[in-house]
């Protein structure tokens, strides 16, 4: 059963870590064009 | 938009719970394998996806070499990312699979050798797009992802091709093939949730690339429009 729960973790866990970077890609643009637009 | 992404992405949470339930709970238990070949309906479907993204990504490479559309170039590199994300789930769930069954985490036949270089090409696309600071990046990047595509159809067809250490196909392998219909629905349930799940991802994706396009034509615009004070005269 450990392979099973390791590998469904493993699934999540690969997809949350994603979403993570891509929530960290669309602050980093936001950050970007609120600068430009300031300047 | 926001709205309909919300609901969508309440009725995606949705499906894949109950096909959560239906791989780890109402299936039947294989009986040579046992509890661990439940693995297959996070496998399969993830495998499935990444290759239906590749797909996708060879059309619009092709689109944007005939047409140079921003919007075919921000979905192919949306749908290389996601795939590569469940390729990786792949290249995971597999040896997490493998290795109570066959004692191994890994074995170089063709069909794990051909996913390995799949994953690779795919992985080489995005940092080429990440890197490249030449104006052609995306016309290159295109042509790589028609001829790293050539792979897909190899990898599918790779433990008919070839004898493998990969299971004979559960599906669509000829006489004998086939499954217990309750394990099929699982496994159609898990389809379902994935290609669901990932279409809200590639979403996403493509909105993020679509802004930093604007964003990028806004700066360059601006760049030449504005007389550049720093340059001495």
């Amino acid at each position: 059963m450990k392979f099973l729960y390791a590998a469904y973790a493993a699934t999540w866990l690969i997809h949350i870590t994603y979403l993570a970077l891509l929530s960290r890609r669309y602050r980093r643009l936001r950050d970007e064009m609120q600068e430009f637009h300031k300047k | 938009m926001r709205r309909l992404f919300v609901i969508l992405a309440l009725l995606t949470f949705g499906l894949l719970t109950f096909a959560l339930y239906e791989g780890v709970v109402a299936a039947p238990t294989e009986q040579t394998m046992g509890e661990v070949q439940r693995i297959f309906y996070y496998h399969v479907p993830s495998a499935v996806t990444a290759f239906t993204l590749f797909l996708i990504n060879f059309v619009v490479s092709i689109i944007y070499l005939a047409r140079r559309s921003p919007r075919a170039d921000a979905l192919a590199v949306s749908t290389a990312e996601v795939g590569v994300v469940f390729c990786t789930v792949v290249l995971v769930t597999g040896p997490l699979w493998a290795r109570p069954v066959w004692g191994i985490w890994w074995t170089w036949d063709a069909r794990l050798t051909s996913t390995l270089l799949l994953w690779l090409i795919y992985v080489s696309y995005l940092i080429l797009r990440r890197y490249s600071t030449s104006g052609q990046t995306p016309v290159i990047a295109a042509v790589l992802a028609v001829f790293g595509f050539l792979d897909v159809p190899f990898v599918y067809l790779a433990n008919r091709l070839f004898r493998t250490q990969h299971p004979q196909p559960v599906y669509f392998g000829g006489p004998g093939s086939g499954a217990d219909p309750r394990m099929t629905f699982a496994l159609l349930m898990n389809m379902a949730a994935f290609f669901a799940f990932a279409a809200l991802v590639v979403w996403l994706r493509f909105r993020l690339e679509r802004a930093r396009q604007d964003f990028e034509e806004t700066q360059a615009l601006e760049a030449l429009l504005l007389p550049d004070v720093r340059s001495p005269r």
